[in-house]
């Protein structure tokens, strides 16, 4: 092979000053040509490291190698043997601390583009391809029950479809898709592609049932005694924090859950075309540093607002969020106040948020994270002016299926307990996996638990048989 | 799709759906929600369970047309299907088999306080209903309600039925009076609720509210519908929505309720052009 570039092929992307007028994709994808030219960057290792870094083991080199030669539709295939939700993964992975960290071309110069390739050959098959090589595998005529549409669930629910099971999903919203509909916004995930992705596990014969809250609507047991031989828990962590600080139920104040499910899943930008409004007035503060925090600041800046902060406790080193969100968060205009607390939220006299009070922190001793703990500066009280706050501090697993599910064990925190190889829990016909085990993580992981959970249960019903 | 199997018109502005939701019927119990969509731009709103059939497998939902969604819903026929419709959601009103209850239901409140009455009622409960209106022709659900109360009471604020003035007026007196009450439950618009709230207040009488705060997924996702009660936040849709009413902040309530006051003043403008209703 010919001397290596050292650095990737960028993508192209939407200038920073038209986006924030957009819900368009930020981010554009590779040509044909920068795809091929970025595939050839690849040096087909031996024994490539970057394998190593999947969760659900992309053959790699091999699919790169067929993007270089040009066979785009053959490289999709390979991508799909293992991977069913490519077009998602190369667009919200966060590949630089998976398969991309691990690429021998990152120990010099810049390691090979892999998510962004994935992505653009999952494009080129949704434009142009043939579509319909999906093989329904004939029935066995067992039962399984899949609850929650998200990543986890939707990839188990494809793996046992193929397998040859008769699998139903229950999903509590109207669409299926979990956090990639509701929470992931257009701008980073067109949800027309988390559509794409659903008919195709709908084409390998899985049904899904919205509108079912399991815990509610049905029960475990109920689905247990209706002839579902085994059921997977994939309900993800749904249940937004608070701070529990003064203020916090003034008018003006969401939770991230709230502010980005009217805005995504109920198209509140789209208002009043669109039934369901959200309000962001003129001056936003996002509470948290993670992912969450990211896209919630960035849907208020498409939604208008002139001024955007980001409030973090720690510093800059210790956000969680991905480092390319971050950036394109800077590109776009939004202020970051780095280690800073609110402490309480003050209001109008007719409760409107009007202002939001803060300490400066500074950072002591590691705590149980790893990370530095941050410790209130004293005295160092101060006012920023906001008149939204939205607040991004985590989720964990929704109580409603732990529950209503007798012998379901969990966790402190709410997470339930699976064997780590199977996916089974404390009840043997019930497996689980994704953020309603781990608490929220990424899109990845869930797949991979979704993958794992689908052949422990294809065991736990064949064994003996 | 749910399709509405049945639709009765109660006044010109509160209408009865029965709607086709085997599941719902099922498992749904007095004093729980549903959430509805009926388009695909459309918005999430919950309704109370009116009553449900598990054999025939029916829900029934009671709405009062006030703004963009209840209107374009008012509009559908029988044999029309709604989008979505999930449940039931909420907690269940708590159980009781003996002592002397009184309801208060005001306007459209009468539909979520009927599923409740009708199963204390039949439990062995001595039921005595006070149901109000702002004037008759508004007043829903009388002879239901008869049927399933020991006694009933009607007051309307012009006199047309019944007592001339306030639900909390009657209730009053009745207190004056002596009556036994061991439990108060009040549903309706939040300024009644609170009122009947400040009635029993003084006496010390166990009282029981069903708030309705602005929700979203319904299912403890948002935290959209978060009320203050006993100085904790409570999320309505899964701790609720039926709360001890002496411990509910309802300035609060009322407060966050008006959200998005300006943007509903909007939809519905642009849904009159639109629909000429
Ligand atoms: C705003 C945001 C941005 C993110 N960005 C990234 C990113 O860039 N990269 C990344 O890798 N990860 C990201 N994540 C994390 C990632 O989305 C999650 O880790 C992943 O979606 C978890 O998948 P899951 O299938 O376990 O659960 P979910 O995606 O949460 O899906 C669970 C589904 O179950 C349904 N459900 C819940 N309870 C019930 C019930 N009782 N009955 C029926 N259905 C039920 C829910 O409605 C939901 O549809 C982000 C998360 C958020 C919130
Ligand atoms: C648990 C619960 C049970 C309810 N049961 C009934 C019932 O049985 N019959 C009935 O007529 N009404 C009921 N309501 C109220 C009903 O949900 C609202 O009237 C409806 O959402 C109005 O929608 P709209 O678009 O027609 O009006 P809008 O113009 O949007 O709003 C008019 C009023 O409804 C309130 N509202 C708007 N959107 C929501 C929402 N998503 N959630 C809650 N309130 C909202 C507003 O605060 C406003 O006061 C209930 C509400 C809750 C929370
Ligand atoms: S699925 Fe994610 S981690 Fe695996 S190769 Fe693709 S981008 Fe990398
Ligand atoms: S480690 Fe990097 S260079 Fe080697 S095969 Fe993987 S992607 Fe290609
Ligand atoms: S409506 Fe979303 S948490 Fe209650």
């Amino acid at each position: 092979m010919a001397k290596v570039k050292e650095k990737r092929t960028p993508m192209p992307s939407q200038d920073p000053r038209e986006r924030i007028g957009n819900f368009d994709e930020v981010a554009l994808g590779y040509t044909v040509e920068m795809a091929v030219e970025e595939a050839k960057r690849c040096l087909q290792c031996k024994r490539p490291t970057c394998l190593e870094g999947c969760p659900v083991q992309v053959q790699i080199p091999e699919f790169i190698a067929l993007v270089a030669e040009g066979d785009f539709l053959g490289a999709a295939r390979k991508i799909k043997e293992t991977n069913s939700l490519p077009a998602i993964c190369g667009r919200v992975c966060p590949q630089e601390e998976q398969c991309e960290i691990r690429c021998v071309l990152g120990k010099k110069w810049e390691p090979v583009a892999i998510g962004r390739l994935e992505r653009f050959v999952a494009d080129y098959e949704r434009l142009h391809g043939e579509g319909d090589d999906i093989q329904r595998v004939p029935s066995n005529g067992r039962k399984v029950a899949v609850v929650g549409s998200g990543p986890a669930g939707l990839t188990c629910a494809g793996d046992l479809a193929k397998l040859g099971y008769e699998v139903t999903i229950f999903e509590a919203l109207h669409a299926p898709g979990g956090v990639l509909v509701y929470g992931i916004p257009e701008f980073r995930l067109p949800k027309e592609i988390v559509r794409a992705e659903v008919e195709t596990i709908r084409k390998l014969g899985v049904r899904i049932l919205t509108n079912v809250v399991v815990g509610k609507t049905v029960t475990i047991d109920q689905l247990l005694a209706d002839g579902y031989e085994a059921v997977f828990v994939g309900s993800g962590a749904g249940l937004p924090r608070f701070m529990n600080i003064p203020g916090e139920n003034l008018n003006g104040v969401y939770s991230a859950n709230e502010f980005l499910t009217r805005v995504n899943l109920m198209k509140g930008y789209l208002f009043p075309e669109w039934d369901t409004p959200v309000k962001v007035g003129k001056r936003v503060a996002v509470v948290g540093g993670g992912n969450v925090a990211m896209d919630a600041v960035r849907c208020s800046l498409r939604l208008g607002v002139e001024e955007a902060y980001i409030i973090y406790r720690r510093s800059e080193k210790e956000v969680p969020a991905r480092a390319e969100e971050v950036e394109h968060a800077k590109e776009e205009g939004v202020k970051f106040k780095f280690l800073t607390n609110p402490v309480r939220i003050l209001g109008t006299e007719d409760g409107w948020v009007k202002a939001m009070e803060c300490l400066r922190m500074e950072l002591g001793e590691p705590d149980a994270s790893g990370r530095r703990r941050p410790i209130p500066v004293k005295g160092s009280e101060h006012i920023i002016e906001v008149d939204t706050v939205i607040m991004a501090l985590g989720t964990s697993p929704n109580p409603l299926i732990a529950g209503s599910t007798s012998g379901l064990e969990t966790t402190s925190w709410g997470g339930i307990i699976i064997d780590e190889e199977t996916g089974q829990t404390s009840r043997p016909e019930v497996f689980a996996g994704g953020d309603a085990v781990t608490g929220a993580a990424t899109v990845i992981l869930a797949m991979g638990a979704g993958k794992r959970a689908a052949k422990g249960i294809h065991e736990y019903l064949t064994k003996g048989s | 799709m749910f399709k509405i199997v049945k639709r009765r018109d109660l006044t010109p502005v509160t209408k009865l759906f029965v709607v086709d939701a085997p599941l719902v019927a099922r498992s749904a119990k007095p004093g729980q929600f549903v959430i509805v969509r009926i388009r695909e731009q459309g918005e999430r709103i919950p309704l109370t369970i009116a009553d449900y059939d598990p054999e025939a497998g029916t829900v029934t939902i009671i709405f009062q047309e006030v703004g963009m969604t209840t209107r374009l819903m008012g509009e559908l026929k029988e044999g029309d299907e709604l989008l979505d419709f999930v449940g039931p959601l909420g907690q269940a009103a708590p159980e009781v088999t003996e002592g002397n209850v009184i309801f208060v239901g005001g306007g459209f409140g009468v539909a979520p306080i009927y599923p409740i009455a009708k199963q204390y009622f039949n439990a062995g409960v001595h039921v005595e209903s006070i149901i109000g209106a702002r004037t008759k022709d508004l007043l829903i659900l009388k002879e239901e309600m008869e049927t399933v109360s020991h006694r009933l009471h009607v007051a309307t604020d012009d006199g047309s039925l019944g007592h001339k003035g306030f639900v909390t007026e009657v209730l009053q007196r009745m207190i004056d009076e002596g009556q036994r009450m061991d439990i108060v439950v009040a549903i309706g618009p939040m300024v009644m609720m609170r009122a009947v709230t400040e009635v029993t207040r003084p006496y010390g009488i166990k009282t029981l509210v069903s708030v309705d705060p602005i929700m979203v997924d319904g299912t403890g996702m948002c935290g959209a519908c978060r009320v203050t009660v006993g100085g904790k936040t409570k999320f309505a849709c899964v701790d609720g929505p039926i709360f001890d009413a002496h411990e509910v902040d309802f300035d609060e309530a009322v407060r966050r309720g008006k959200m998005y006051a300006e943007e509903e003043r909007r939809a519905n403008e642009a849904c009159r052009c639109g629909g000429g209703a």
